[in-house]
């Protein structure tokens, strides 16, 4: 009995196979490209693929089991009888002239192409129930889409995916340039995905960036694909992709030096678990030489784009190495242009009393340490503190080898700092002063006090060690802009950087006031002067109260009378 | 009496070791009001660091504290002495019966008296003005310590340290040689010899007091040359006092009037106030050649209400000494008034310095306006108690009741 039961259960589970119907196989794949543009600009592309080998269109059989496959569209897919589906939101406007050409093109507004299965009567009904469900799950306004603005092409959009039908009957076009895209756009496409903003590249579309920025499209393509050569088999396709270009100037801060944490303020933690490939891709083809890429990584991919050989470093996010000992993989993307010596300054602090200077002394060069020559000229009326003077190197004390200092006379003459610091190789040398600002004579202020005082930029000048060995004999033809320093060694070059003026502002007094601030100190000296002056030269009496005048009057006329006076 | 003292010290300075460890040193050694370019510490050690660039500047918390408790400590051992002094006077008055018949009352008696000394103290020690410039590490203590030891040694009679006292305490800051004045009129009560301009003894006294006194000075004087090598001491440090280069705000007079000041009128201006400090030492010499204790109250207070930079600490010496003219309460007019002036005026100070620095949502006239009533505040308090004294030495010989000729009670007025 126990046997028997036994080999029963042996025989179903190893038949359990051919019971079940077979579940549908999935896939997700993401990736992102991040394209460097010769305005400066960059250009980053998303691309979410979902693959599922099921049948929406077949009749009879409704699918129910979704996993990878969002479920809102896959019911739009059997509802309506969709063949291909394509859905755009764009902000802006494609530069063609200055960026190149894009990898899924798009125009502004929102733009929709569907194809519908050949099985459908009534396309245009379908249609309109599409737009307006469309419309409901991506909280954007396509219920504007109707008759007045469809169109049938009949030879531009053919289908991009399997079919074989091209009557474009079944063919539906239409777009709305006015539509704008907005994070209530944003949240249902990235609901659409299987692992929806928490993991993998899904993570750095935070809409604070995204919208941001110079061009900003999101898209939905969908449509059945063969699995193989022979197409023997056929899958759904969800193609969910994410265009943005992040201009120089906007999001860029004037420096062509990018990175994830730049562009999209967040870095990248883990891959999709879900995933089955996570990549990045950094397109190197252009320059090789001008920028450098880290962390840097020793994959490299070639693939043809629109007609052209590209090559790429490519970053595999499912290894854990790309990760990194800190579990975040930020891509920094530097031009090379690195100037080997170059300076900043700039004031800290707030309010009108103290503040401190600093100076910014940055040595790009990989292994040479060289010394500079610092000299600040600070007006007499920011009055110096030397004993804070600090100098640090890579968060070290640095202490200069010779200073030079000469404090600054009120009115007379203004501080004079010099420094001999030597600066260790591929680093940045911080030099802070703290000051304190003076209240000048009303006369020694300019004809717009609030504007501030200039101080003149910081002089640092070096002999910065030369990659190439120089003449240092006269020549009479050599050009113009490489003469005017005299050459007196082979191995460096004398440099002089300017840093910036700043702009300080000081404590004003009221301008409309000096005959008042007279009056009322005179006042107050007058009052003590008064005071003491009664108490000085008066003595105690008792009162007597005068007489009134009727009596004053009386004593008078007695008084010539000569007789007694009243009391 | 020592140990109420020992108390009061260890009190102080707790409350002072507890602040400077706090956050609140940095910011107090930072205001205005308790720092002036002139006895900054923050220029001290500018200074010492000039002199030698890389040694690590002193930090000196303690020297502050002691040079506090020596002046408190000063200051006590003083008002003693004094207390004893006018009991005695008031002994001889009363046997030589020049007081008059009803005025009893005004008499001061041991009993009343024998706290006045701690008082002193802790009205020094316990000051906020004083625990402030402690904190902020101000040379404005060790000022108000070489005075209050000065005026400890005028009234044991020792001329010799008085003199060296003072001229330590003018090498300073060149003010104090006002109180020359009143240095000298107490020796001269003490030795008994009768301040008569025709008299030789006089003369004589005066002269050998002059002599040590500017003799003293002469040697310091000297010694700074000798260390420092040059004579440039002199037009930086006492030049910078009578000229008023800077004009960083302060709780005087001076700086916005000076910021504000047509040019072709500074230098007049600035003589004018210069001289308003010295001016009143002869009239209140005049005045009060019997009162010589008093006298140097009103010349401290008149130094620190029109000094060139003044500071809370130099309010908080005059201060301490309210304690030993408690008797005069009876006869002040303006206490309540002065005390709330003085007291919102304090208050008010950081808010409007704050505004105007660092909110920006006020100016300078706001912090000049509270300058100007903190200013007028001390006036008439010094005032007051100066017409309090000679109120009631005026009841003490004419009597304290008085009549007018038809017998109802009379009012005393100024005339």
């Amino acid at each position: 009995m126990l046997i028997l039961s036994s080999l029963l259960l042996f025989i179903l589970t190893t038949h359990s196979e051919a019971l079940t119907p077979a579940a549908a196989r999935d896939e997700f794949q993401e990736e992102l490209v991040i394209r460097p543009l010769h305005s400066g600009d960059i250009y980053a592309s998303f691309q979410f693929r979902t693959l599922w080998d099921t049948d929406f269109l077949q009749e009879g059989q409704k699918v129910s089991h979704y996993r990878l496959f969002p479920k809102s569209l896959g019911q739009v897919l059997s509802k309506f009888s969709v063949r291909e589906l394509h859905i755009s939101f764009t902000q802006g406007f494609w530069r063609t002239m200055q960026w190149g050409q894009p990898f899924i093109p798009s125009p502004p507004g929102a733009e929709l192409w569907v194809w519908f299965h050949d099985t459908v009567s009534d396309v245009d009904g379908n249609w309109k129930e599409l737009t307006n469900v469309l419309s409901g799950i991506f909280c954007a306004s396509l219920n504007f889409i109707d008759l007045t603005n469809t169109v049938q092409p009949s030879a531009s959009f053919k289908p991009l995916g399997l079919g074989n039908a091209t009557d474009h009957r079944f063919l539906r076009y239409a777009t709305l340039p006015r539509e704008i895209v907005c994070t209530e756009n944003l949240t249902p496409w990235k609901k659409l995905l299987p692992c929806g903003s928490k993991a993998g590249l899904a993570v750095l579309m935070k809409s604070e960036k995204l919208f941001h920025s110079s061009f900003h499209s999101q898209a939905v393509h969908i449509r059945p694909i063969c699995q193989d050569e022979q197409c023997s088999s056929k899958a759904w396709e969800l193609r969910q992709t994410l265009n943005v270009v992040f201009d120089l100037h906007t999001s860029g801060q004037g420096k062509k030096e990018w990175s994830l944490f730049k562009m999209f303020s967040r870095t990248l933690t883990e891959a999709c678990p879900l995933a089955s490939s996570s990549k990045v891709y950094v397109d190197i083809t252009d320059n090789p030489e001008l920028f450098e890429l880290s962390p840097a990584t020793p994959l490299l991919g070639q693939a043809v784009v629109l007609g052209d050989r590209r090559t790429y470093s490519v970053y595999d996010l499912s290894r854990a190495e790309t990760f990194g000992q800190l579990r975040s993989f930020n891509l920094l993307l530097r031009d090379m242009l690195r100037p080997l010596l170059h300076a900043e300054r700039y004031v800290a602090g707030f309010g009108l009393q103290t503040g401190e200077i600093h100076t910014v002394i940055y040595n790009n060069h990989p292994y040479r340490a060289f010394p500079v020559l610092l000299m600040d000229s600070v007006p007499w009326y920011l009055q110096l503190y030397i004993h804070t003077l600090t100098v640090t190197s890579k968060s070290r004390d640095n202490k200069p080898s010779y200073i030079h200092y000469q404090p600054a006379k009120d009115r007379h003459r203004p501080h004079l700092l010099e420094m001999l610091i030597q600066l260790p190789p591929h680093s940045m040398t911080e030099v802070t002063v703290q000051f304190e600002r003076a209240l000048l004579k009303w006369t020694e202020y300019t004809p717009d006090p609030n504007h501030g005082f200039y101080v003149g930029s910081s002089v640092v000048s070096a002999l910065v060690p030369s990659m190439v060995a120089m003449r240092t004999n006269f020549t009479q033809d050599q050009p113009l802009f490489s003469s005017f320093v005299p050459v007196k060694e082979e191995s460096s070059y004398f440099v002089r950087v300017y840093t910036e003026p700043l702009l300080v502002n000081l404590p004003t007094p009221d301008f409309s006031m000096p005959y008042n601030v007279i009056c009322l100190t005179c006042t107050v000296v007058a009052v003590g002067y008064g005071s003491f002056y009664n108490l000085l030269t008066r003595t105690f009496q008792v009162d007597e109260p005068s007489p009134p005048l009727s009596k004053r009057l009386a004593n008078l006329i007695r008084r010539m009378r000569g007789v007694p006076l009243l009391t | 009496m020592a140990a109420p003292l020992t108390l009061l010290l260890i009190v102080a300075v707790t409350i002072r070791a507890v602040l400077f460890r706090s956050s609140l040193a940095e910011l107090i050694s930072a205001r205005v009001e308790v720092v002036s370019p002139l006895n900054a510490w923050k220029r001290v050690v500018e200074g010492l660091a000039l002199l030698d660039l890389g040694v690590s500047p002193y930090s000196g918390d303690v020297f502050h504290e002691v040079t506090d408790g020596i002046t408190a400590l000063a200051l006590y051992l003083s008002i003693q002495t004094y207390n004893k002094d006018v009991f005695r006077k008031q002994k001889y008055a009363l046997e030589s019966d020049r007081y008059s018949a009803d005025c009893l009352e005004l008499l001061r008696s041991p009993k009343e008296m024998f706290y006045i000394p701690l008082k002193v103290a802790m009205f020094y020690l316990l000051n906020p003005f004083t625990i402030l410039s402690c904190v902020a590490k101000s040379t404005c203590g060790l000022n108000n310590a070489i005075i209050a030891l000065f005026i400890f040694c005028t009234l044991k009679g020792s001329a010799l340290l008085s003199g060296i006292l003072l001229a330590l305490a003018t090498y300073q800051s060149i003010y104090p040689l006002t109180l020359f004045a009143p240095a000298l009129l107490f020796f001269l009560q003490r030795l008994y010899i009768p301040v008569n301009l025709r008299r030789s003894s006089f003369w004589f006294f005066t002269l050998q007091y002059a002599f040590m006194y500017v003799g003293s000075l002469v040697v310091i004087t000297g010694l700074s040359f000798f260390l420092l090598g040059s004579w440039d001491f002199i037009p930086s440090v006492y030049g910078f006092i009578f000229s008023v280069p800077d004009l960083t705000p302060n709780i005087g007079l001076f700086w916005y009037f000076f910021a504000e000041m047509f040019e072709h009128f500074r230098l007049f201006f600035s003589c004018v106030f210069q001289i308003n400090v010295f001016f009143y030492t002869i009239p209140l010499s005049i005045k009060l050649k019997e009162h010589p204790v008093f006298l140097i109250f009103m010349q401290i207070a008149i130094i620190s209400i029109f000094k060139s930079y003044p500071t809370v600490g130099d309010v908080a010496l005059y201060m301490a000494f309210l304690p030993a003219w408690s008797h005069l309460y009876r006869f002040l007019r303006n206490i309540f008034l002065v005390s709330c002036v003085l007291l919102a005026c304090s208050a008010l100070f950081p808010v409007l310095w704050h505004l105007w620095i660092y909110a920006g949502s006020a100016n300078s006239n706001f912090y000049y306006a509270i300058t100007l009533l903190f200013n007028f505040g001390q006036i008439l308090l010094v005032a007051d108690y100066f017409y309090a004294y000679l109120r009631r030495e005026h009841h003490l010989t004419h009597g304290l009741y008085l009549k007018k000729k038809d017998g109802t009670e009379a009012t005393l007025v100024l005339k």
